[in-house]
């Protein structure tokens, strides 16, 4: 009896999770559209002359003036256009980049590689070193190590990254001249070595806020009435502290949307600096020769990889803490 | 489940270790930014000074007779430069911060009182604004149209006000069935005056620490974009603009680069000391 009705709360919570991602999908699909719409009005209402910007460094003859015109249909009325790019976008198909003359998706997939390892390799970097140093120091509040890794972590806060980058190349490649000053490298291990000042760099700004998200979410843990009270029962010290971190997760998870937000910035930043042939790199360069149908890729593609973390983020969020399932699930 | 999200990041933005050493550090921060306020109130009166370009002069070391900090290839007193560049340096930050806030104050507050289909509304353009990245919007944007200064600090004010709006609003209804705002409600006071003379008061301290960390992030997002070359006019006296032109001369004169750099740090990190010090002291006297 009582297995049947939980066998049928399962089942029903299943769906109710199910249903619960559907709508979520459903609105980040519709923000998509919306941005997507945005984005396309923003470069109509681009100045200058778009059949020039659309030529890029092509003769402009009336053959080929015309040539443009039936290409992006510019006498199309704008809703038509729209639609037309909407249509041929959900075929994967984003146009032709104007100052390189590939197909846009060839040239976003071409510079995927370099900067999705430098948000990797940063990732990583500032994870093993910023929870452990945000426990510790919780921990140990108001103690040496506590003081110094607060004070690091506010640094790496402050610390705009363009600044930073500056003085890792003139510290690490031109005064000790260890690691390479710019570009991409040759070859798997090369690039790899090219990777590492760009990746501290970045890491530095995650990592900082990383620590203090941890530090904080680990001392309220430890402070709260739960830990009192299973101190109180006599619980060895270890559970209790395996207690608190689990707890401390869940804030620590969340705080994601904050670090997505620093990465995207940082690494325009951080590959502008270094000459590295990634994607921020690429739109920085799109924005300056007005590659207009790049710019409009780009800006999709990253509000969708933002859209995807964020749904995951509160999925995990609903796995962590059995009061947020509890009250999405009902 | 995103409002949470906010509400639990930004209870944990702040927080550091208590300690006497903290006191002294938060003194030195406030008479550091006092001296930076009255640098950016006095910085106009420089810029002419500064652009004042002399080729016989050009690309003295630091330490040169009449010129402390020397001097660009252009001859421009490094010194004079950094000075005028503290206007459009903090000015923008200032303007961004506050600006977010008082839209935010007003928006958030509705949308967080009054609820029903307001609440709605401002809540599906808050979620597309925040699915778009700060720096990204700001670069595509400013760099297709080529934005000025203003343009931009106004661009970024309204990037920056989706968050403020989703943290007033989480906590005006936190404070909106408090039994104070219903023997507000039985005076039957206008929905205006018990939203803005109640309940705001009573998010101050919310407001506060947020303004002082979007205040830090906005002179970070500022100085990188002049540092990329959008929002100033080449020539401008401008923090960021300075370290692009001094990475050229770095072997020359290191200071065009490292003044206004260290500066940046210096004045984000005392502003978030002070933010952190803030919040705490105000969490504090909230518990009481």
């Amino acid at each position: 009896m009582t297995t049947s009705i939980n066998a049928r709360a399962g089942a029903s919570s299943g769906l109710r999770l199910a249903r619960t991602i559907a709508l979520r999908v459903g609105g980040v699909l519709l923000i998509l559209l919306v941005i997507s719409f945005l984005t396309f009005t923003l470069i109509y209402l681009a100045p200058g002359d778009l059949v020039k910007n659309l030529l890029g460094n092509r003769p402009s003859t009336p053959a080929a003036i015309a040539a443009i015109e039936a290409q992006y249909r510019l006498n199309d009325p704008f809703f038509v256009r729209y639609v037309d790019w909407l249509v041929a976008a959900l075929q994967g198909d984003f146009g032709i980049s104007i100052r390189l003359q590939q197909p846009v998706t060839t040239v976003i997939a071409s510079r995927l590689g370099v900067t999705g390892s430098l948000i990797a390799f940063s990732f990583i970097l500032a994870l093993i070193t910023a929870v452990p140093l945000g426990i510790a120091s919780a921990a140990k509040a108001g103690r040496l190590i506590d003081r110094v890794s607060s004070a690091t972590a506010l640094f790496g806060l402050s610390a705009p990254s363009f600044a930073l980058a500056i003085l890792a190349i003139s510290v690490f490649a031109i005064m000790i001249p260890v690691f390479p000053a710019y570009g991409a490298g040759q070859g798997w291990l090369d690039q790899t070595w090219h990777l590492i000042l760009p990746s501290a760099v970045l890491a530095a700004g995650i990592g900082a806020i990383l620590m203090r998200m941890t530090r904080a979410a680990v001392l309220r843990e430890l402070e709260s009435d739960a830990i009192t009270f299973a101190r109180a029962r006599g619980i060895p010290e270890r559970r209790v502290q395996r207690i608190a971190l689990r707890a401390a997760l869940i804030p620590i998870v969340t705080s994601a949307g904050l670090i997505l937000t620093f990465i995207i910035g940082g690494t325009i930043i951080v590959e502008t600096v270094f000459a590295l042939p990634g994607i921020g790199q690429l739109l920085e360069e799109a924005v300056l020769f007005k590659d207009l149908p790049v710019v409009q890729a780009i800006t999709l593609l990253v509000a969708g990889s933002i859209a995807l973390i964020t749904i995951l983020v509160d999925l995990s969020y609903m796995l962590l803490d059995p009061r947020v399932r509890a009250r999405e699930l009902s | 489940m995103t409002n949470l999200t906010q509400q639990v990041t930004l209870s944990s933005r702040i927080r550091i270790g208590p300690g006497k050493h903290r006191d002294w550090v938060v003194r030195v921060s406030t008479v550091f930014l006092a001296i930076i306020a009255i640098a950016t109130l006095i910085a106009p009166f420089f810029t002419d000074l500064a652009r004042k370009q002399s080729i016989l002069d050009s690309l003295l070391p630091p330490g040169s007779p009449g010129h402390l900090l020397g001097t660009d290839e252009l001859g421009r007193d490094v010194l004079l430069l950094t000075l005028a560049g503290t206007g459009s340096a903090i000015a923008g930050p200032v303007v961004i911060a506050a600006g977010s806030m008082l839209i935010a104050i007003i928006v958030g507050t509705l949308a967080g009182y009054l609820r029903g289909p307001v609440d709605w509304a401002v809540g599906r353009i808050v979620d597309v604004l925040l699915s778009l990245p700060v720096m990204l919007v700001a670069i595509v944007v400013a760099g297709i149209f080529g934005a000025g200064y203003w343009v931009t600090v106004g661009m970024l004010v309204l990037l920056f006000c989706p968050s403020d709006i989703r943290i007033i609003r989480a906590g005006v209804t936190e404070q909106a069935p408090r039994p104070y705002v219903e023997a507000a409600q039985m005076l039957s006071l206008s929905p205006a005056r018990i939203m803005y003379r109640h309940i705001v008061p009573n998010v101050w301290p919310l407001i506060l620490t947020n303004f002082m960390l979007n205040l830090a992030i906005a002179l970070v997002t500022l100085s990188s974009l002049s540092f990329l070359g959008i929002g100033v006019a080449p020539g401008t006296p401008d923090w960021g603009r300075q370290i692009t032109d001094g990475r050229g001369i770095l072997s020359d004169n290191p200071a065009m680069l490292l003044v206004p750099a260290i500066l940046i740090v210096l004045v984000a990190m005392a502003i978030n000391v002070l933010g952190d010090y803030l919040g705490e002291r105000l969490r504090e006297r909230g518990m009481q």
